[in-house]
């Protein structure tokens, strides 16, 4: 099963870090003011980033 | 066939005019002396599958008044001076967002709670500029009851037209007074309904100029999705802060009267044609000044009487006019001077200027018409 | 997949105005998704709010919006329902908005039980005038117009819909992200109306007076105060001081305004005829 892919919008990023301290695996980090996904392959589609991004700026694509 | 005649209130014809032009929707709050218009309509609205609302406050009255008419229903409320103070904030949102309404202010005396019973005409400058900020006004001012109906037509005609909200001003004396009318037969009137979009849904935008300085309005609840907001907007309604923009879109809302003025205004003139001094007067008060003019006359006096039924935009052309023809003029009202200053602006200095005013909740009477008359003779 | 809020928002509208980390997106999200659990046709559906940063929510809805003056949206939404009943109508707004200025429209609006779902996005604070007091800011917490701490009591905004007479009313808050539209959802589908109280964070304007570090710590506080409804009733009263009950607080079927109106139309033109 291949992983998800995992994408932070750059455009719509406004920083919060909501998706880098609520992903149980570590998927982000913050990289200056915006998000920045550094371990893709751990994503367990738990969608909790893309759920609480306040700005659409995170999207998980599964299969 | 003889006409549909009846004995009753203007504020009733007031109601019936309204049916007659077709509004579907109206909000009030009671309040004298304009309550009668909501009682009627109350009745008469889902006759013809139109809806009434009493709200709870003159406020939401005229917010869901405006919340109606965006869903293509021409809307109504009726209210008197107080009322009209409360509502002013969302009179200058129908203004901004160009959202068509009727709004009829029964006058009593003021300012706060005043006179609630008695007549006053002291809200003209109100209804001029009652709401904060640049915008245009129409405000019709009837004399007599079949006057009312006739001008509540007019009003919804000229609200959907200019797509703004245009005030009916009436005072208690006409508000409360009964005389009969004549109902008009469906079609002997005109009535105007707002322009629809021709465009697709997807090149619609609210507030486009490009083919003339008023937009056709689309409703909601069609396929036309869009965004109204009381915010300075572009052509598409969304808000901008963009100078040019702005300027342009404030400029075009008042460009809108301006520009139509023949189209808008409405005066009777009574005897002004050899006039030497001329009695400004609308509303109930003319009726004094017409037979004040009747009676100078009788004693040698060439006077002429000059009522606007529009009020505003205030018939600048005409006045300035007979302003160099006449020695004089008077300007009643039950007020304690305000279309008084409008003349005054307009005539420039051109003839003596005079007002018989009064503010005791009683009508101002042909003498003392007539006595200020002969002051400026 | 990925979930396509896109499609319900108005093209080239984002990044919205709102701050980092207020959880007014969220809520969006929330609604986006309610929406289409209740599959309302946008064409059919207008979004009305009043002023203040909750209230820019409608302009970035691909629906017929409108964005009223302040305090007045629920009054300007029950124009809409009355003229047009078929539509569905939701009102967005925030808490000194909706019960402040808003209060009598507030508190008419449940009374009539007209069919419309009201989301009040309850931050604690006016924020787009930089971080006043309002009617829900805590007794004692900082806003600029308090320098020596609030001395005002609050209301509970869920109980004053229901003491009003809404026949749908639920809490949740920003954090209970899955909750928002599950609520939201519930409430478009009552006949009648519902209030949607979420409860949400102002970083800028209140947690920064009120010694919140950072957005993850308002988040986290959110998740700690809300209770279930469910849960509360086998709580001690200690345990539930100062919580915050989430979930459907009240639901009663009641007659819906319109439909009654319309009987009204039916027997005035009945008595025409």
């Amino acid at each position: 099963m291949s992983s998800p892919r995992v994408e932070v919008i750059d455009r719509l990023c406004k920083g919060c870090s909501i998706c880098v301290e609520f992903c149980p695996t570590r998927v982000f980090e913050m990289d200056g003011f915006i998000a920045k996904v550094v371990k893709e392959d751990a994503c367990i589609k738990c969608m909790q980033c893309e759920l609480r991004c306040p700005d659409f700026a995170v999207k998980v694509h599964t299969e | 066939m003889a006409k549909k005649t009846a004995l009753v209130q203007g504020n009733e014809a007031c109601a019936h005019g309204a049916v007659y032009a077709g509004c579907k929707f109206f909000a009030g709050y009671p309040i004298t002396p304009s309550t009668e218009v909501a009682e009627v309509l109350a009745a008469e609205l889902p006759k013809v599958g139109g809806s009434f609302i009493q709200m709870e406050d003159e406020i939401g009255a005229m917010a869901a008044i405006l919340g109606g008419s965006l869903t293509g229903a021409k809307a109504l409320t009726a209210t008197s001076g107080p009322g009209v103070s409360l509502k002013q904030e969302l009179i200058g949102y129908a203004c901004i967002a160009e959202i068509p309404c009727v709004i009829v202010n029964v006058m009593r005396g003021g300012p706060s709670t005043g006179m609630p019973t008695g007549p006053g005409q002291s809200d003209v400058m109100q209804a001029r500029w009652g709401t904060h900020g640049d915008h245009a006004a129409i405000a019709v001012a009837p004399e007599s009851i079949q006057e009312i109906f006739t001008e509540t037509v007019r009003a919804f005609n000229l609200a959907e037209k200019y797509r703004m909200p245009v005030q009916i001003l009436f005072d208690e004396i006409v508000g409360h007074m009964r005389e009969r009318i004549e109902y008009p037969e469906p079609g002997e009137l005109e009535v105007i309904d707002r322009a629809k979009p021709d465009v697709s849904p997807e090149d619609y935008k609210p507030y486009d100029s490009s083919k003339g300085d008023i937009p056709p309005l689309a409703s909601f609840g069609s396929e036309y999705r869009f965004h109204v907001t009381g915010l300075n907007k572009a052509a598409d309604g969304f808000p901008t802060t963009k100078p040019d923009l702005v300027d342009a879109e404030e400029r075009r809302q008042i460009r809108k009267v301006e520009a139509n003025r023949k189209d808008i205004e409405k005066n009777e003139e009574y005897m002004t044609e050899d006039a030497e001094v001329l009695i400004f007067a609308f509303g109930s008060t003319s009726r004094s000044a017409r037979y004040a003019v009747n009676e100078l006359r009788k004693e040698g006096i060439k006077a002429g009487l000059f009522r606007p039924i529009t009020l505003w935009p205030f018939p600048e052309e005409r006045i300035a006019a007979l302003g160099k023809q006449v020695k004089g003029m008077v300007v009643a009202e039950m007020n304690l001077g305000q279309m008084i200053y409008e003349v005054e602006r307009v005539t420039k200095g051109s003839c003596k200027l005079e007002g018989a005013f009064r503010v005791d909740g009683e009508p101002i009477t042909p003498a003392q018409i007539m006595e200020k008359v002969k002051e400026v003779n | 997949m990925a979930y396509d809020y896109e499609k319900s928002i108005r093209p080239g509208k984002l990044p919205h105005i709102w701050c980092p980390g207020c959880g007014h997106g969220i809520v969006m999200k929330g609604l986006i998704r309610a929406m289409d659990t209740c599959g309302l046709d946008k064409n059919n559906t207008a979004i009305v709010s009043g002023i203040g940063c909750a209230s820019r929510l409608p302009g970035y809805m691909d629906c017929c919006t409108l964005h009223t003056a302040h305090g007045r949206a629920a009054a300007f939404a029950a124009g809409v329902k009355m003229a047009k009943p078929e539509m569905n109508v939701l009102i967005v707004g925030g808490d000194g908005d909706g019960v402040a200025i808003g209060g009598n429209h507030f508190i008419h609006a449940c009374r009539r039980n007209m069919d419309m779902t009201y989301v009040v996005l309850n931050n604690n604070i006016y924020g787009m005038t930089g971080g006043q007091f309002s009617p829900t800011t805590p007794t004692g917490a900082n806003a600029s117009t308090t320098p020596y701490g609030n001395p005002d009591p609050t209301f509970d905004i869920s109980k004053l819909a229901i003491g009003a007479g809404a026949t749908f009313v639920a809490r949740t808050t920003a954090f209970h992200a899955t909750q928002i539209d599950k609520l939201i959802a519930e409430g478009i589908k009552h006949k009648g109306m519902s209030v949607i109280e979420v409860l949400d964070d102002c970083p800028t304007c209140f947690g920064r007076r009120n010694k919140f570090r950072s957005v993850v710590d308002m988040m986290k506080r959110l998740k700690e105060v809300a209770v279930p409804v469910q849960a509360a009733a086998k709580m001690p009263a200690e345990k539930l001081e100062g919580k915050i009950l989430t979930g459907v607080l009240f639901k009663e079927e009641r007659p819906e305004y319109c439909a009654e109106y319309a009987k009204i139309i039916e027997k005035a033109k009945g008595a025409n005829a």
